[in-house]
């Protein structure tokens, strides 16, 4: 069906990024070259009283020192969103009140990084110290106000409240909960917690800038939203956009943690200031206190059913860890609801509650699943119990109270991002089908008829087996908000220019991109070459997140290619002197549509068309460009089925088997669809087993290296397989919806329903690591 | 100091400071293609070859190894001449970011040196000391099998 799209087509980058060729930011240097080190906040609330840098700015080679006594005090969110961010601009670049412990006292500027890292100890600070919050679930009602008169405030009209720590509270009520959760037959109510995460994007957070031949300013960096970077740094730096040019080269992962714009403003000022080039690059400590986490999460659940499984009333009430600072916090916290109660839409009478507040802890923010892999948890497994206490399969219990096509769910409209979210009816699902094809691979109803608590296998094993299913939903991108568009031209040998703001961060957009530009204009991969993400010569995407690029950008893509390609049928008709509807484009040409029309020239090769348009008559440049916005975002699907076998001597769970089948519309490169699904998986697993964050009483993070972290490494992953169950989406390209977050969410559920057939107890607070998974065993 | 080592098959005389890594000497010296993940030894994306062993580059001065043969992921297989594993790596999707590939490449040339018919479990083994937060491994690991299998081949050809 197509040509291009649909393919396993090797990433148009991949030789340049395995033979070591491609350059990241931390790659480019300039002569000059200022070095730029943090001073972070050793302490996790605390106001500084003075600060006295005299003795580090004697230091021979020290250039700039940046902190709240020269730095303008401008609030601003480092959340890389849309404006007006829906995340309260509640932050300073350097401010007076350190909120977390990496918190940013100030910078300095020096001709090489270690004179830098000198001078950072000779920084005199005289702090007065406060008392600070630590537990989440205690901040709302603390004496201790972590944003004091600061003037912060929320830049789009939504609840804030600083005098009671919450940088945001989100309510909706579908229905009416109360009499239906009281009249109910049956009732659930159970706790979940989920912890902190570190995004561990191999490439650290790094920035440099220097000033062009025309004095204006231009930024290198590892960010997924370019475009964002340059409207905030302008604001921030009160630099005129006009002035800066952003550029992303190679980023090394992403994940959510480069949706923050934290360096970026600080090496702005320091080389607007200093006419210099600067380059601050992160040490994988700064990256874990002091960037952006994924939210800590408490979820309670309040679910009123019948004995024939039928939900009538269901309470999600999330409390979200925001940490020093809002960033994201309102949209993590609404995702939580509006990515995951959609999925059972038969249910009458719902209700999403949710808080998020400040604590003097490190800051949350974007991060793969953005809320839904938080709240999946307890919804997964408060599905696999009223199955089991209804004696139902859950596979059928999906397939039957799960979102169809043709149907819509009250919380698309209730529930959006800042205001009221959009109305939407599905077009495309397989999730029936993931369903019975994951069960089929997976052997699950085998199985399930060998494992469980009292089988003979386990009853009396100190190794005990089980598996666990869960089903899922996420979005493709934000509708009637994000905006992506492309820039297409021609040239002479018949190979295309396409330019998008789009931002590939390891991601394979620019190849997908480039995947549905061909598929349009029926031209080999290799004829598009692709340029990204440049402010100054690429048109504006709002950036990589929300899993939007293939659905929105792609769209972009596709109808300025749509427009590129009736240019070209338009001169082919010209030249070859046949009206439009007896031509079309085929493999690199304008041809007749059929034969048997008697004519000299029957085709016409691309080449010859753009230098006919060129250089002969009614010369133009074949060009165009094209912009989108969705109306709609359109939900992938997933099924989710782990195996697992329980040590209960030592509390370790091993996952041995993994199988997701995942419903992403049409995938438009089917390697790259499969790597996305394998590491959101594997990200997942090692979230649901391993990771966390250990904080010392003073709120000091203990495990901030890669070593003390835990992530996953190649001999940690179980046989993992993946089926990817095409729908076809007709609002985005070639039948595109999304793919990278999705999976993130299952390990979690899917791993403790699991734990549950295995075990028969139920573990409610992730990671499962051992002590706590003996504590469960022997409760 | 002014030191000489051999890179990539072609001798150097390079500035080095007595406190400087391996890995910060050949970034400043435009071997970029050595990358920097953690600086603790951790996550192999320095990986390099000192006399034909991997090493976190990172964790090694400079000084100290003075006179070695250093071969980086360039020094395998460049963009116009790659070697086949690098084929494979990016056939199958083994790269996603591509931070960590230089490092996966460097870990898997050597582990394939020593053992050109490794099992799965020595395949693990081999990448143990690299980090990759994008393909959850499975393509990586899939890409050494393939490329043993391609080098096998060859060698029985031969």
């Amino acid at each position: 069906m197509f040509n291009y799209v649909n393919k396993p087509i090797e990433k148009i980058d991949g030789l340049a990024l395995v033979t070591g060729n491609e350059f990241y930011t931390d790659d480019f240097n300039f002569k000059g070259m200022l070095h730029v080190s943090i001073l972070h906040s050793g302490f996790a609330h605390a106001i500084i009283e003075d600060l006295d840098d005299s003795a580090a700015r004697k230091i021979p080679g020290v250039i700039e020192v940046l902190y709240y006594k020269n730095v303008n005090q401008i609030l601003y969110t480092t959340a890389g969103q849309g404006y007006p961010e829906p995340s309260p601009y509640d932050t300073f670049l350097f401010g007076k009140v350190m909120r977390f412990i990496g918190d940013n006292v100030c910078a300095v500027a020096a001709e090489t990084k270690e004179i830098a890292d000198a001078a950072l100890k000779k920084i005199k600070v005289k702090y007065k110290r406060l008392k600070p919050v630590l537990d989440f679930e205690k901040a709302e009602n603390s004496k201790v106000i972590i944003h004091k008169e600061d003037g912060a405030f929320p830049k789009i009209p939504v609840f804030y409240d600083a005098s009671k720590n919450l940088p945001a509270k989100v309510e909706a009520n579908v229905g009416n909960f109360d009499d239906a959760y009281q009249n109910s037959s049956k009732k659930i109510e159970q706790t979940f917690y989920t912890p902190y995460a570190s995004h561990c994007a191999i490439e650290p957070h790094t920035s440099v800038s220097y000033i062009d031949n025309r004095g204006r300013l231009v930024i290198i960096s590892s960010t997924q939203v370019p475009f964002h970077v340059r409207r905030i740094v302008s604001h921030v730096a009160e630099i005129p956009i006009s002035q800066i040019r952003v550029i992303k080269p190679r980023i090394g992962g992403g994940f959510g943690g480069k949706q923050e714009v934290l360096l970026e403003p600080i090496v702005a000022l320091i080389t607007w200031k200093t006419k210099r080039p600067a380059k601050l690059s992160l040490s994988r400590k700064e990256v874990f206190k002091s960037t952006r986490t994924r939210h800590q999460f408490r979820t309670i659940f309040r679910v009123g059913y019948e004995d024939n499984g039928k939900i009538n009333a269901f309470h999600l009430d999330a409390l979200e860890n925001s940490g020093g600072y809002g960033s994201h916090a309102l949209t993590v916290l609404s995702n939580a609801g509006s990515k995951t109660l959609p999925l059972l839409n038969k249910i009458e009478n719902i209700r999403f509650t949710g808080k998020s507040v400040y604590t003097n802890l490190p800051c949350g923010g974007a991060y793969r699943g953005y809320g839904a892999t938080e709240a999946y948890f307890g919804f997964g497994q408060i599905i696999d119990m009223i199955c089991e206490n209804t004696k139902l399969d859950i596979i059928e219990y999906y397939k039957k109270w799960s979102i169809k096509s043709g149907e819509t769910s009250p919380i698309f409209k209730a529930l959006g991002e800042g205001k009221e979210g959009v109305a939407m009816t599905i077009t495309s699902t397989s999730l029936e089908q993931c369903l019975d094809t994951g069960a089929k691979d997976f052997n699950w109803y085998e199985k399930r008829n060998i494992y469980g608590p009292n089988s003979a296998l386990n009853k009396n094993n100190r190794y005990k087996k089980g598996v666990g299913m869960a089903a899922l939903m996420q979005g493709s991108g934000i509708p009637e908000i994000d905006m992506a568009s492309a820039y297409i031209k021609m040239n002479d040998d018949g190979s295309f220019n396409l330019h998008v703001g789009a931002t590939d961060i390891g991601t394979g957009s620019d190849t997908i991109l480039a995947q549905i530009a061909a598929e349009v204009l029926d031209t080999p991969v290799e004829k598009i070459i692709v340029n990204s993400s440049d402010t100054d010569n690429t048109p504006f995407d709002v950036g990589a997140y929300a899993s939007s690029t293939t659905y929105l950008s792609g769209k972009a893509v596709q109808k300025c290619a749509e427009k590129v390609k009736a240019q070209i049928l338009k001169v082919g008709s010209e030249i070859l002197n046949l009206s439009l509807d007896k031509i079309e484009i085929k493999n690199n040409k304008v041809v007749l549509k059929k034969s048997g029309i008697q004519q000299e020239r029957s085709e016409i090769s691309f080449e010859d068309i753009c230098r006919y348009a060129f250089y002969q008559n009614n010369q133009f440049q074949i060009q165009a460009t094209a912009s989108h916005v969705s109306p709609k975002s359109p939900p992938p699907f997933a099924a989710h089925f782990a195996e697992i076998e329980v040590d209960t001597f030592t509390g370790i769970i091993k996952v041995l088997n993994y199988l997701a089948a995942v419903d992403c519309g049409t995938p438009i490169n089917i390697t790259l669809a499969e790597g996305q699904t394998e590491g959101a998986i594997v990200n997942g697993m090692a979230y649901a087993l391993f990771e966390d964050y250990y904080f010392s009483p003073s709120g000091k993070l203990l495990n901030d290296t890669f070593g003390k972290y835990g992530m996953f490494t190649a001999g940690d992953v179980p046989p993992i397989k993946v089926k990817l169950i095409e729908s076809y989406e007709e609002t985005g390209p070639f039948g595109a919806k999304s793919i990278s977050e999705i999976n993130i969410n299952g390990p979690l559920p899917a791993i403790a329903n699991a734990f549950y057939n295995a075990t028969g107890k139920r573990l409610f607070k992730a990671p499962f690591i051992p002590e706590y998974v003996l504590n469960i065993l022997n409760s | 100091m002014k030191i000489n080592f051999n890179i990539n098959s072609e001798s150097k005389n390079l500035d080095v400071k007595s406190n400087e890594t391996l890995l910060e000497v050949l970034r400043n010296n435009g071997y970029t293609e050595v990358k920097c993940g953690c600086n603790e030894g951790e996550c192999g994306a320095c990986l390099v070859l000192l006399d034909g062993k991997p090493v976190n580059s990172c964790q090694v001065l400079a000084m100290s190894v003075r006179n070695k043969e250093i071969k980086t992921v360039k020094g395998i297989g460049t963009l116009f001449s790659p070697h086949i594993i690098q084929k494979i790596f990016a056939k199958v999707g083994a790269d996603q970011c591509g931070f960590c590939s230089p490092g996966m490449v460097i870990a898997s040339y050597s582990l394939l040196k020593e053992n050109p018919n490794p099992t799965y479990i020595e395949i693990v083994e081999g990448l143990d000391g690299n980090l990759c937060r994008c393909t959850g491994y499975v393509k990586i690991i899939e890409a050494v099998e393939e490329s043993a299998e391609l080098i096998n081949k060859r060698i029985k050809a031969e």
